[in-house]
């Protein structure tokens, strides 16, 4: 039998962690990835457990979530240990927002795949999401 | 290739005990239209068919997402699990889309007798993507007692739905037009149920008696399904009771008729015709594949050398002789 395995629209889940009320900056990465071919479900502000059961309901390929409110050191790797408890570690996890140089080593060690702080390129966002996605 | 490193039996039993990691997996497979998916689909397909079904289908911003909002939570009220499908729209430049269904009734995620899959329509026609009748034969088999399927927003042929769904309800809002447009064939021959969302505008009265004229010009059968029309203001939950009674008449009205036995019949051939053209499509089109075969069809129309019939008879003719 011929098998096809075609990883046709890659799947993003965005969400702005916990309690952030900064939406600009989650829409324009939504727009651009949408612009450049993805299938993006934007759930808009929420708790890690959510975001993670979202996930797994969606089979999305990369989870986005977004902070500006310097809430990411606690909810971020949150996400990544949730993910770890279901078995599904596999989905990368890309944080974007206000996050400080100093801060961006221990998310890395905390299993965070990608960080774009302020002045990221809506270019480098999507060509890092795509290699991730069709991984 | 397996699916998780699973075999197909493991699969189907994992999706059969309503595993949502596996379900997930499979409808992204199914959407991608691969082989491995549709073994597992001849397996569940025997334990699918036993979900009450309902489809949502209206304009765009009509308030399909708030409604469907209001029935998943009546729903769990009544102890039924909820299986949710919520179609948008795929750009015809990019092929991306931005889904945004889900975060009207992104808070019953915290509920887990629950699963919404939000699904891209992928440039299929008449207001699903391709594979929503797969995805909605998996929720069957997941054992939900009901699912529902919300349509990208609609224009007046995206009709698609209520062959799909047992129960049809079709969301309208005020200020959509004169009674000509309610005259028109298509979208306003399809609900079972007419829902006039946000009814708390100016005109929905007239709107209100427009369709209620409508659905009275057509000559019903004895004991025939009449359409209802049911307003409601999704905002602040009015109408939500009547609409509950609405769609619990109609279903009660299925199960003391041969309804129900003729929606399965219409369901299935639907199905049966769309499954036939995707293979049909597939098996034929992958021979051309890579030889540039396709290609040269294409430059010699536009050169005005041959023509679209012309060029699927040889195609046709070509794949019967090899076969």
């Amino acid at each position: 039998m011929e098998k096809r395995i075609v990883k046709k629209g890659i799947r993003v889940l965005l969400a702005r962690l916990g309690l952030d009320a900064h939406w600009r900056g989650s829409i324009v990465v939504a727009h651009a990835l949408r612009d450049a071919g993805m299938e993006v479900i934007y759930i808009g502000n929420q708790m890690p457990k959510e975001i993670v059961e979202t996930a797994i309901q969606e089979d999305v390929d990369i989870i986005g979530l977004s902070s500006l409110s310097g809430n990411h050191m606690i909810l971020a790797p949150e996400v990544v240990k949730r993910l770890r408890e279901k078995g599904t570690q596999e989905i990368p996890v890309v944080l974007g927002g206000t996050v400080p140089p100093d801060d961006i080593p221990i998310l890395k060690e905390a299993g965070i795949s990608g960080i774009f702080g302020p002045g990221s390129s809506l270019k480098e966002i999507i060509q890092f999401i795509s290699a991730l996605g069709k991984k | 290739m397996p699916f998780l490193g699973e075999s197909i039996e493991e699969t189907v039993q994992k999706i059969l005990a309503g595993d949502r990691r596996t379900s997930g997996r499979l409808i992204t497979r199914l959407e991608d239209g691969d082989d491995w998916g549709k073994e597992i689909m001849k397996r569940l397909f025997p334990r699918t068919g036993r979900s009450m079904t309902l489809g949502l289908t209206g304009a765009g911003g009509s308030g399909k997402s708030s409604l469907l909002n209001h029935l998943i939570e009546r729903f769990r009220k009544m102890g039924k699990t909820v299986g949710v499908i919520a179609v948008d729209p795929s750009s015809p430049f990019s092929g991306g889309a931005f889904l945004g269904d889900r975060i009207r009734i992104q808070h019953h995620t915290r509920d887990d007798k629950v699963y919404i899959r939000s699904m891209a329509s992928r440039g299929y026609l008449g207001g699903l993507a391709r594979a929503t009748t797969e995805a909605l034969r998996v929720m069957e088999a997941m054992g939900f007692d009901v699912v529902m399927v919300e349509t990208l927003g609609a224009g007046q042929d995206e009709i698609d739905v209520i062959r799909l769904v047992q129960t049809c309800l079709l969301v309208i809002t005020p200020g959509m037009g004169d009674e000509i447009q309610a005259l028109k064939a298509g979208i306003m021959e399809i609900g079972d149920i007419f829902v006039l969302n946000k009814s708390d505008l100016d005109g929905s009265i007239q709107v209100l008696r427009s369709i209620e004229a409508t659905l009275s010009l057509k000559p019903g059968q004895e004991g025939e399904w009449k359409p209802k029309v049911i307003s409601t203001v999704a905002t602040s939950g009015e109408g939500i009771d009547d609409l509950m009674e609405g769609i619990m008449a109609h279903q009660d009205y299925l199960h003391n008729n041969d309804a129900m036995e003729r929606a399965a019949f219409q369901r299935v051939e639907q199905e049966l015709g769309l499954i036939f053209r995707d293979e049909l499509e597939r098996v034929i089109f992958k021979g051309l594949k890579g030889t540039g075969k396709k290609r040269r069809y294409i430059r010699s129309i536009i050169d005005g050398k041959s023509d679209p019939y012309t060029v699927i008879e040889e195609i046709l003719e070509t794949f019967l002789k090899e076969r």
